[in-house]
Parts: structure tokens; C-alpha cells; sequence
């Protein structure tokens, strides 16, 4: 590789992906740039999920999953037989659908990661878990309810504090699947201002149904159908000028 | 290319394209009878264009409502899309031919009590090739043909060489007798109206190129 090209953050490489006999993945090979939002579209049971759940092996928890081809963080597979899981998922936190906080205090719930993977104790850990709640924009509103049952929040802010949870073990990567679906209009718009914050530190892939959501937020856009990456490229390029057809017909509504 | 899931869309689309090409036909009609106003010293004519230019004005506040509309209720993207921003600029660019149509209309009017001067002979040859280039623009954006975009395009640079061979002749016969003075500066306006008018048609084809290929051809040599 040229000297001048820059290490792609996420790397994937001829990657296929079985559930038991069902291929639901063919052949995916794309690049993630680190520090951009790269936004994964298409229609339900595309692949796109499974192609953001390859990035932190959270498919190694199902059964019967089979992974062929390759993905590389930096430049060194995560699929290496030797690589530690727990040290992957801290380096790729990921953020879900609905919320789904810890049943556990507001503080507790940012401070768990930290504490368990050792980054801090006391008074750091303290810092952490302000900072953190700081980056989401939680911790003027919440610094007096730190003790509060974080399911008391708003879903809005469930998810924020979710996403701090992951912040909390310093990540580089966050893969959000569909972070906003169960979040109203203003609630997402804050979220996706809150994407645009984070993307100056931390590399952001997000799946969504939302084609005006991934419209808004990333820089590239990669459209998947029936498990194929179909294209990937500069957001403007594929809402405007797709390349593919299939693209063409599914950014415009006409795809069945 | 099949349609969209939210039929009322494809109708609407399809409006869009013959509301535009009403439009087009329209202004077409009305530089063919400024130039018969000037070619058959028709003031009758040449009053009707300036007239009829009010229904130009209502086609194009009615295609802006229509893109408007479809861009804030369907939310287009990828070929829709470029298809109601090219509509946008075109229905601009036609509304400003019209426009030029009514000034050409007006200039025929100044000039239909007066014999013609030597040049003048060559302003209908100079018009039929604007009118070509329209057509052809219009018809390139119907059958979303950019090469034939690309021809309209390139036949600019005639025009253009036309109107400076119109100034050369006319301001000769002027020098020659100032009684040619007033019919000079009508044929030297209506001259350069067409050279204006060829303009507004290659803004057009460019919306044809960008609307087929997604590329933006415009300024290509001054960006």
C-alpha cells in the first residue's frame, strides 16, 4: 500500500456469512474510513445488521453462524484465532435499536464498562462517567440524578446514556443499528447532531430503514440487497447518481 | 424504468415532463411567429406574442408549484431527483426564452413600417438555427438523449460567430447613412435577442446532460 493512502479503519474482505445453510452475506468486500459516518441502507433481511454485527462478532454468539472471508480493524483481523473478543467489543462499542439501559443507576450504567475493563477506580472513574455523560449532552440535566434507575429516563435519553456507556471504554468504532427508530422526530434530529459531534473523534457506522436519516448524517453510503453489497460510495453520489440500478430503483421508492 | 411503489408519484412525474414540453412547444411557437412578424412586416403578429406571453408566466409558476410539491411531499432522490432540479432550471430558462420572444416580437413591431436593411436577409438563417437548437433540447430532454444535448451545445459557437458578422454588416450600413441608424439598433437588438435565446437553450441542454448523466456540465471553462 502507498504511503499516502491511509489504513482504512474497517477493512472487510470477500466476506460470507452463513446462519446454518442460509447465506446472508455474498461476497462483501468494502472499506470504513476512519472519522466519517458511513451509513448502510436496504431493504429488511438485506444483511445490513449482520454485516454490523460482523464488525464486533456479536454473530459468534449465534448458533450455527459461519463467517468465510475476512475483517480487519487497523489492519489486523478480528477474526484471528488468537484475537481477544472483549478487547474487539470495547475498541467497537455498538448502540441498538430500543434502549436498552442496565437495570442499574444512571452512574453505574456509564461506570460498568470502565470498571470492568479496568480503565479506572474513584475519583478517574468519576471523571469518566462525567466526561462521558458530557459528550452526550446528559450531564448538566443529570449530574443531580446520577443515582436515579437510568429506566426512569426519557427514551431519548436512555439511548444518549447508552451511547455514553460505550463511550466510557473509549471505542474507536460505534456501530449504531438503528439508533433512532424508536425515538421521535426531535428526539432523532438531536441524536443525529450528536452523531455529527462524535464523528470529529470516533468512526460511526450506522444502519437504517431511514434513506433522509442516512441522507442526512453520513459521508458514504453502501446499499445491500439479498446479502450483496450492491455499491458503496460519497452519500451525495448514491442519493443523486447512483450507479447501480437496484440502487437507483430502491433510493427512489421503486423497488417492491 | 419501472414504476414507483406510490403510484400518484409516477403520474405526477409524468405531468411534470408534459407540462415542460407544453411549455417548450409553446415558446417555440412564439419565436416562430416574432420572426414571421419580422419576416412579413406582421404587426398584428408580433402584438399577439407579446400577448400571449402571460400564459408562459402561468406555466412556469405552475411546474414550480408542481416541483415544489413533489419535493417536499415524495422526497425524491437519484433520477427523480435530478429530474425536478433539471425541471426547476429548465422551466427558468424557458420562461426567459419567452420573454426574449416577446422582446424579438417587440423589435419585429419597431421594424414592420420600414423596408429591411441588407442584413436583416440574414436573420431568419440565424433564427432557424436557434429554433433547431431548442427543439433539439426539448426532444433531447424528453427521450433523456445527452449526446443529442451535447450537439445543441456545440452549435452555439455559431450563433455566436453569426451575431458579430450581423453587428459588422449593420453597423456598415449605418456608416453609410445615418437615416438607417433606427432600423440598425431594432435589427442589431433582435440579432443579439437570438444570441441570448441560443443561451437560454444551452442551459437547458446542460440540464439535459446533468438530468441523464448526474454530471454538471455547466462552466466548464470558467469555474
Amino acid at each position: 500500500m502507498s504511503a499516502n493512502r491511509a489504513v482504512p479503519k474497517l477493512c472487510v474482505q470477500g466476506l460470507d456469512l452463513y446462519y446454518g445453510d442460509f447465506q446472508a452475506l455474498i461476497n462483501v468486500s468494502l472499506e470504513i474510513t476512519e472519522r466519517r459516518i458511513t451509513a448502510l441502507i436496504g431493504p429488511s433481511g438485506c444483511g445490513k445488521s449482520t454485516l454490523l454485527r460482523t464488525f464486533n462478532r456479536m454473530n459468534d454468539l449465534i448458533v450455527g453462524c459461519k463467517v468465510v472471508g475476512d475483517v480487519e480493524l487497523d489492519g489486523r483481523s478480528i477474526y484471528a484465532p488468537n484475537r481477544n473478543v472483549d478487547d474487539l467489543r470495547k475498541r467497537i462499542g455498538m448502540v441498538f435499536q430500543r434502549p436498552n439501559p442496565f437495570p442499574l443507576s444512571v452512574y453505574e450504567n456509564v461506570a460498568y464498562g470502565a470498571r470492568i475493563h479496568g480503565l479506572a477506580a474513584g475519583a478517574a472513574l468519576d471523571a469518566i462517567v462525567e466526561q462521558s455523560l458530557a459528550a452526550v449532552d446528559l450531564w448538566s440535566g443529570l449530574k443531580d440524578r446520577l443515582d436515579d434507575n437510568a429506566l426512569t429516563l426519557s427514551g431519548e435519553q436512555q439511548q444518549r446514556l447508552c451511547i455514553a456507556r460505550v463511550l466510557a471504554v473509549e471505542p474507536d468504532v460505534l456501530l449504531m443499528d438503528e439508533p433512532c427508530s424508536a425515538l421521535d422526530p426531535v428526539a432523532t434530529m438531536r441524536v443525529e447532531e450528536l452523531m455529527q459531534e462524535l464523528v470529529d473523534r470516533y468512526t460511526i457506522v450506522i444502519v437504517t430503514h431511514n434513506m433522509q436519516q442516512a441522507a442526512r448524517v453520513s459521508q458514504d453510503t453502501g446499499f445491500m440487497l439479498l446479502g450483496e453489497l450492491v455499491e458503496i460510495g460519497p452519500t451525495n453520489q448514491v442519493f443523486t447518481s447512483p450507479r447501480d440500478q437496484r440502487t437507483e430503483d430502491y433510493v427512489s421508492g421503486r423497488f417492491g | 424504468m419501472s414504476e414507483h411503489i406510490y403510484k400518484p408519484f409516477d403520474a405526477e412525474l409524468r405531468s411534470l415532463k408534459d407540462m415542460i414540453l407544453a411549455m417548450g412547444g409553446l415558446v417555440e411557437a412564439h419565436i416562430s411567429d416574432s420572426l414571421r412578424a419580422l419576416v412579413e412586416r406582421d404587426s398584428a403578429r408580433a402584438r399577439s406574442v407579446i400577448e400571449a406571453d402571460r400564459q408562459v408566466n402561468q406555466m412556469e409558476l405552475a411546474i414550480d408549484e408542481l416541483c415544489v410539491r413533489m419535493l417536499v411531499l415524495r422526497q425524491p432522490a437519484a433520477s427523480d431527483l435530478r429530474f425536478i432540479a433539471a425541471a426547476l432550471k429548465i422551466v427558468t430558462d424557458l420562461e426567459r426564452i419567452g420573454d426574449l420572444a416577446v422582446n424579438m416580437g417587440e423589435r419585429a413591431l419597431a421594424l414592420c413600417d420600414e423596408p429591411p436593411l441588407r442584413a436583416v436577409v440574414d436573420l431568419p438563417a440565424m433564427a432557424s438555427s436557434v429554433q433547431k437548437m431548442l427543439r433539439d433540447a426539448l426532444d433531447a430532454f424528453v427521450t433523456r438523449d445527452d449526446a443529442k444535448a451535447e450537439t445543441v451545445l456545440a452549435a452555439d459557437a455559431e450563433i455566436d460567430k453569426a451575431l458579430v458578422q450581423i453587428f459588422e454588416d449593420v453597423r456598415a450600413e449605418m456608416k453609410k447613412d445615418p437615416a438607417n441608424v433606427d432600423r440598425g439598433i431594432s435589427t442589431i437588438f433582435y440579432a443579439k435577442h437570438l444570441e441570448r435565446l441560443a443561451d437560454h437553450t444551452c442551459n437547458v441542454a446542460e440540464m439535459v446532460v446533468y438530468l441523464v448523466r448526474g454530471q454538471d456540465v455547466r462552466h466548464k471553462t470558467n469555474r
